[in-house]
């Protein structure tokens, strides 16, 4: 049975915008994006709002939800309590295009500056060997959908312009995790440029990272500790670099 | 004009949308550590009430300072002045900074301050109000890398802690086999000591979070494999551990200054 829902939708480009008001119906089972569409259908027809699978697979549809970054497409309309005003806007984190829509090509370029897998020189094509339990911490990883709501609700960045050119963010610290845990990856300074230049010390562990990821990554405690450890392993525990240089393990 | 205020972002002149009690946690937060550190504070200046009938309160252990009642001492090991520069040194002084470090710079606690008490941010999604942020990259927030450190020496703590819990099956008579309230306030704390530590995530790197290859090392990735589900609890380890000490040295306190009776089970 549909009831009738108010939403505050954050309308506007780069230059002004402000919430506006619009009642519109809600079924049964829908979710905000379903609302979102039926606004766009029948009230607002240039609404600018990026989406794709409607399946919480593609990240496309992240945005702010009552203050929260979330995918319009897994907030389903029953989380609401019944005359509650839902406030929808873009990513705050990320300069505004049109509407819901934000420019985040920042992260693309964060990504380029992430080193690439580096493969042993002595093995060929399909002679990879590894064991499940080697890998599984890289594969918790791999699950990322790139919604970019870690990024958004990162406050580095989100609430400082300015350090955007030297903060990669949670986003590309379980990258470069998933590249330094890896079983054969070969490049040997991941830790001190994940420090140096990717900026992995500016996180203070608030854990928003981990609360927002709709794939349950456990982004802190999996990928940016472990990362803050390996760091310390090479830059601030002299045993651990005595040690590197008599056994001649990896140290960097 | 910064942050979600920056030109380029979309014209919202709320620091924050969220609906829910966002600031109720980090209120908490403060409150709880804030009386904590009131109450850690006065108990370390008060150098008294600190042991009785075999029991020691854990603010005070181990008691290093000539000025320790020698039942609280190892073995009668003094090493340290009970005076300072004409300052008289209270022996929980001597060795609140291992304890202290090792919360100070544990990765769950720093969450909690930064969020509850320098609001960076105080919520997830609420903008902070600080100008300028420069994380741990600089003295003297650069030191929480010192974490392990006060790790190992957490380790050692607790071993002194645990020998202090087993003292306390002493009689009044200095009997063995006799349990008291005060044995399972200790036991409890010290317990709850150890899985705060043992839940840590320098723990968990240490035993097997550092390497590439598991297959190869199958003990150390049991081991890391068990630290790892324990590390999902490590905030309520935190917390309990705390609440244990604190408790701990109220009634070891109550007790050596006669309000409470300690009572002995047999």
């Amino acid at each position: 049975m549909a009831r009738k829902v108010n939403l505050r939708i954050w309308r506007g480009d780069s230059t002004s915008g402000s919430l506006q008001n619009v009642e519109v119906d809600a079924n049964e089972g829908e979710v905000v994006l379903d609302v979102i569409h039926r606004v766009q259908a029948t009230q607002m027809g240039d609404l600018a709002v990026r989406w794709n699978c409607k399946a919480g697979k593609c990240g496309s549809c992240s945005m702010e939800i009552n203050g929260k970054p979330r995918l319009a497409c897994m907030t389903r309309m029953s989380s609401f309590e019944e005359g509650e005003e839902i406030t929808v806007t873009p990513l705050r984190a990320f300069p505004v295009i049109k509407d819901l829509v934000t420019d985040v090509s920042f992260n693309y370029k964060k990504a380029l500056e992430i080193p690439a897998y580096e493969h042993p020189a002595d093995l060929g094509p399909g002679e990879a060997r590894m064991e499940q339990i080697d890998v599984e911490r890289s594969q918790e990883f791999r699950k990322c959908i790139e919604c970019f709501l870690c990024q958004d609700t990162c406050h580095v960045i989100r609430d400082h312009e300015e350090n955007k050119k030297s903060f990669a963010g949670p986003r590309f610290f379980i990258r470069i995790a998933e590249l330094d845990m890896h079983p054969l990856d070969m490049l040997k300074n991941r830790k001190r440029t994940a420090q140096e230049e990717h900026g992995l010390g500016m996180c203070n562990i608030t854990k928003c990272c981990t609360e927002v990821c709709p794939e349950h990554i456990r982004i802190t405690d999996n990928a940016i500790i472990p990362m803050k450890e390996r760091v310390v392993d090479v830059k601030y525990d002299p045993a651990r670099w005595l040690g590197s240089k008599i056994r001649r393990r990896e140290g960097s | 004009m910064s942050g979600v205020f920056s030109p380029s972002r979309a014209e919202i002149k709320e620091r924050t949308l969220r609906t829910d009690k966002w600031w109720l946690q980090p209120l908490a937060t403060f409150g709880v550590l804030f009386s904590f550190v009131i109450y850690a504070t006065f108990r370390a200046f008060e150098g008294a009430n600190y042991y009785a009938d075999h029991l020691i309160s854990p603010f005070y252990s181990p008691c290093l300072s000539e000025a320790c009642v020698p039942e609280a001492t190892i073995g009668g090991w003094t090493p340290i002045s009970a005076q300072v520069f004409n300052f008289a040194l209270s022996p929980a002084l001597i060795i609140l900074i291992f304890p202290l470090g090792f919360r100070m710079t544990c990765y769950y606690y720093r969450k909690a301050y930064y969020r509850a008490f320098w609001m960076s941010p105080p919520a997830c999604a609420v903008a902070e109000p600080h100008k300028k942020y420069t994380g741990e990259t600089r003295q003297p927030l650069i030191l929480q890398n010192a974490h392990r450190w006060f790790f190992y020496a957490g380790l050692i703590f607790n071993i002194i802690l645990t020998y202090d819990a087993i003292i306390s099956f002493k009689n009044k008579e200095g009997e063995w086999g006799h349990m008291s309230v005060g044995s399972l306030v200790l036991v409890f704390s010290t317990v709850m000591l150890w899985m705060y530590s043992l839940s840590c995530h320098t723990c968990r790197h240490t035993i097997g979070g550092r390497l590439k290859h598991f297959s190869k090392h199958p003990i150390r990735y049991k081991a890391w494999t068990t630290i790892s589900k324990l590390n999902h609890s490590h905030a309520l380890f935190a917390w309990i551990s705390l609440f244990g000490v604190a408790f701990a040295d109220i009634y070891v306190r109550q007790v050596a200054s006669g309000a409470w009776t300690n009572f002995y089970f047999f």
